[in-house]
């Protein structure tokens, strides 16, 4: 009962993670009808940043307590990382709107490239240690372990998520977003400038990002240049597992996924006695991907897509 | 008179290529082995141009086809058998004991050391299956759903031949796997018997192992040409663009899309998994680690950057961006030494940076490539989204 | 329930989401007719032709052709049965030829795979030659002959349409069914149209007709079903279509009392 308390904490922390990426994929394929490939490599942007300021506050004001630095280096991340999503919405995926489909997926992995290739440009090859700025003891909860690092994440993650429904629902910014999601020609009709509310939802994906790539690097205490890849990716399975497009299904699918493959690799040993291993984790994911996929493709949230051609 | 020039150009062309080793040797090994590793991209290129190209499936995963042929050849001609028996007597003595009974005693020790005209055809088939098997659950998906599953399975394969070293060492995990045997025609390896230096001897001829390597590669790529030019111009060809331009107008001219798509899928997987084969026996080592994603977008990246569905240029992508890393290493680090006194940028590096950009400019100024068809019809630009399904 | 009956579809509903775009429609096409299909705009016209071609498919319905029962689960299927269609939007593959196009409508008809693709061994070749021999004569057909070469995304309107209408024959149907191909058509265009389509019966194949041009139907069909509301409100021959009051009232409206 204990190992599963701790799985399902772990899940958690991970799914909160997953499910703040993933709502940046949903919206931009919200408004765009576009995977942005490149987003996975947002978060790593966010951690490295997030690293780069730990350092400097921890060289220039050492006394400064944990949780400030880190909700200082949050708070710088977000920017860097909300203009870099910025530009690449702007030099890339602007020019694209027309073209036909691959176009934009190819142009998506080549940024990603770029990114990945910079970032190891900056700040080299290895991983970086992430320093442990809260206190490590864990704290015991239901007979499981969770330390002080992932309560903050759960706590940011859920205050973005209720942020972010806040404002997709009560506000004006909300409201046209979810206009330009059902209809991005009527919206215009309607007053909405469509290329100000993508700017826009491609900043908030990106603010999230960051935040998941602090708490991130600061969970797993490490942060390098190909980090973003495969997180993305899961994020953009957990995004498909909710209901691509509905913000609600990115949260939803994002705890799920986490809690899949925390539980999966942790009882796949006692499933398949002993043939496979927790190190086949990264494959749920993809699973889930597939299976989602083939068998009902508009995800937990979504519209049942009408039998159209 | 047209077609004496063109004949000219090919008969010239062809004695470059005869004659490049040869020229090539003077400067030592390496120019040829460059060469060598490029034609292996060229077929896994062309292999990939018949499902982007042709049919229009964008595979992200394509590398795991070339893995399958490589492990192939890891399995069937190294000593890696008698690895697995062993491994299997340890951990399941029942299995291990008639597995051995299977294989007998001699290739129990010493493992299975089939020839490459065995392998060849195999590694064809197997990947041929996989690729339609990897295929099928995609079939009704979108473009870019396409893409991320396609992704998944690469990415899935990947970790399979990283794991299954435990708990029946079948592919000896990231270590890879070791002493693939060469390719040995009519009893002549091509890596030169030991002790020759990698020199192959013939009667009163020696030639360099790479060299040996090179024509053979020349050969079966000029082979996978000759059938891809003839499977664009077909029926089946027809039915790859037309899918590709329009799903649902093919559907209602009666095209089997199903049937079509998979027959791209295994077509094209079938070549990946000749090269990858060719690529185990050539190094005689094989890791998970030549089998990443970066190897599928690097592949991708050659077919998107010389003209997709051309497959001229194809080739001029495969060679430009497969001989480019190395031309790099020996330009870019001298230079950079030369005039800053050390390395600003690794030509690692600077060819993960090309790597990107090529894919985002060409994306954004020239979508046909660099050497895009002159006839209209190779040049795909699907008209819209017609797929249904995929959310 | 003649002999003759070519097509004959009966009780076909289908519904999106909550719209019940089709209710209990039936359908009869006798062998060497032209049938059209008319209706106000949002009839269900389209989606009654996407469910007989099989785009669509229907939550009831039983289809038969040729006496023959058909299921339209798949477009391929119902090609290869022998119901051959074109789309309102004209949907030519691009960046092929016209001659191209055509041939690619003989894909139902041919059997050559990878096999006689790599080997072209002399039965793959003799189809290969079969295949744009009849292209080539479908193309003269419609009399486009001169534009084979041509890439098909830079024909002028007409003459893509043209270029559909002989892909779809191509596939030697029984029946062709087309969606609005007088749409955006001038009154000399038009008139080829009909003139074609009227060679076309001629040549035995039965004809299926989305149409919104009124007079152009009037004149060219043998027969006309009308649909309201993805309902059947009228069948029968053009005149009496023309002033049954049931059709006059959906396209104009009930007149005020």
């Amino acid at each position: 009962m204990d190992i599963l308390a701790q799985q399902l904490i772990n899940g958690l922390v991970l799914g909160a993670m997953y499910a703040l990426v993933a709502l940046g994929y949903t919206m931009v394929y919200g408004v765009l009808n576009l995977i942005n490939f490149a987003h996975g490599d947002v978060l790593m942007i966010g951690a490295m940043v997030g690293w780069s300021l730990l350092q400097a506050i921890q060289y220039l004001s050492p006394e400064l307590p944990g949780f400030l630095a880190l909700m200082l280096a949050i708070a710088g991340a977000i920017p860097v990382c909300v203009i870099v999503s910025v530009l690449i919405e702007r030099v890339a995926y602007r020019r694209l709107r027309d073209a036909p489909r691959l176009a934009p997926l190819i142009t998506a992995i080549g940024i990603s490239i770029l990114l990945q290739t910079l970032a190891m440009m900056i700040w080299g090859r290895n991983p970086l240690p992430f320093p442990q700025v809260l206190p490590s003891d864990p704290l015991h909860v239901m007979g499981a372990l969770i330390t002080p690092t992932q309560v903050l994440l759960l706590l940011l993650a859920a205050a973005a998520m209720i942020g972010l429904s806040l404002l997709v629902e009560r506000t004006r910014m909300g409201r046209a977003m979810r206009a330009v999601a059902e209809n991005p020609r009527i919206a215009a009709l309607m007053g909405v400038n469509a290329n100000r509310v993508i700017v826009f939802t491609f900043a908030i994906g990106a603010a999230l990002a960051a935040v998941a790539g602090v708490m991130w690097g600061a969970n797993y205490a490490s942060a390098q240049f190909a980090m973003g890849f495969t997180p993305g990716l899961k994020a953009f399975s957990a995004a498909v597992l909710g209901g691509i497009g509905n913000i609600y299904g990115a949260m939803l699918g994002g705890i799920l996924l986490g809690l899949i493959e925390s539980l999966g690799a942790g009882y796949i040993g006692d499933l398949t006695a002993g043939v496979l291993g927790s190190h086949y984790q990264d494959i749920f994911a993809f699973i889930v991907l597939i299976l989602v996929l083939t068998l009902r493709p508009s995800g937990i949230m979504g519209e049942r897509v009408a039998d159209r051609s | 008179m047209n077609t004496r020039y063109s004949l000219l150009r090919i008969v010239l062309f062809s004695l470059l290529l005869l004659v490049f080793p040869v020229v090539a040797s003077h400067f030592g090994n390496s120019w040829v082995r460059i060469i060598d590793i490029a034609l292996l991209y060229i077929m896994l290129a062309l292999g990939l141009n018949i499902v982007v190209g042709f049919a229009g499936l964008l595979d992200l995963g394509y590398i795991a086809f070339f893995a399958i042929g490589a492990y192939l050849a890891g399995l069937l001609a190294s000593p890696q058998f008698a690895v697995i028996v062993e491994s299997l007597q340890m951990e399941y003595p029942a299995a291990g004991d008639w597995l051995l009974q299977l294989a007998g005693e001699t290739v129990a020790a010493q493992g299975i050391h089939w020839s490459v005209w065995v392998i060849i055809p195999l590694a064809a088939l197997i990947a041929g299956i996989f690729g339609a098997l990897l295929g099928a659950p995609t079939l009704k998906l979108r473009g870019d759903y396409l893409a991320i599953v396609t992704l998944g399975f690469g990415e899935i394969i990947r970790i399979f031949m990283n794991n299954l070293n435990g708990p029946v060492n079948i592919t000896n995990g990231p270590q890879g796997i070791n002493l693939i045997d060469p390719v040995r025609i009519g009893g002549l390896s091509l890596s030169g018997e030991a002790g020759s230096g990698g020199v192959v001897h013939l009667g009163a001829w020696s030639v360099p192992s790479v060299n040996a390597y090179y024509y053979l590669f020349l050969l079966l790529c000029i082979l996978i040409v000759f059938i891809s030019q003839r499977l664009q111009h077909s029926r089946l060809g027809r039915a790859w663009i037309a899918i590709r331009e329009d799903e649902i107008a093919a559907k209602a001219m009666g095209i089997h899309v199903r049937n079509v798509k998979l027959l791209a899928f295994a077509m094209g997987a079938a070549f990946g998994g000749v090269a990858g084969a060719m690529f185990g026996a050539f190094q005689g080592f094989i890791s998970p680690e030549s089998f990443t994603l970066t190897e599928s977008i690097a592949v991708l990246a050659m077919v998107v950057l010389g003209g997709i569905g051309h497959v001229p240029g194809v080739i001029l992508g495969a060679v430009l961006l497969a001989a480019l890393p190395e031309i790099l290493r020996h330009t870019v680090e001298p230079v950079q030494t030369a005039l800053f006194g050390h390395i600003w940028i690794e030509a690692e590096v600077l060819r993960q940076l090309l790597y990107g950009l090529a894919l985002v400019l060409i994306m954004l100024a020239r979508p046909a490539g660099l050497w895009p068809s002159p006839r209209q019809e190779d040049r795909p630009l699907p008209a819209s989204d017609t797929q249904a399904g995929g959310a | 329930m003649s002999r003759d009956t070519l097509l004959r579809v009966t009780g076909v509903g289908k519904r999106f989401g909550g719209l019940q775009a089709l209710t209990d429609v039936n359908l009869a096409i006798t062998r060497g007719h032209i049938h059209g299909l008319i209706g106000p705009n949002g009839a269900g016209k389209t989606t009654c032709f996407n469910v007989i071609t099989g785009l669509y498919q229907p939550d009831s319905g039983h289809f038969e052709l040729a006496g023959k029962p058909y299921s339209p689960t798949a477009p391929h299927a119902v090609a290869s049965a022998g119901i051959a269609r074109t789309f309102q939007n004209i949907r030519l593959f691009g960046d092929m030829s016209a001659l191209e196009n055509v041939m690619v409508g003989r894909h139902v008809r041919t059997h050559q795979g990878v096999l006689g693709a790599i080997f072209r061994h002399p039965a793959a070749r003799s189809e290969e030659a079969q295949i744009v021999a009849h292209a080539e004569a479908l193309l003269e057909f419609v009399g486009i002959a001169h534009l084979a070469q041509r890439t098909a995304r830079h024909l002028s309107y007409g003459d893509q349409r043209r270029v559909e209408i002989a892909r779809a024959l191509a596939t030697e149907p029984l029946l062709l069914a087309l969606d609005e191909p007088a749409a955006g058509m001038n009154a000399t265009e038009k008139s080829e149209l009909r003139d074609l389509l009227t060679r076309i019966r001629d040549r035995g194949i039965s004809l299926l007709l989305i149409e919104h041009d009124v007079k152009l139907m009037m004149g060219l069909c043998d027969r006309i079903t009308v649909l309201d509301y993805g309902k059947v409100i009228a069948e029968g021959a053009p005149v009496e279509v023309q002033q049954n009051p049931a059709v006059i009232a959906a396209y104009l409206g009930v007149e005020a009392a």
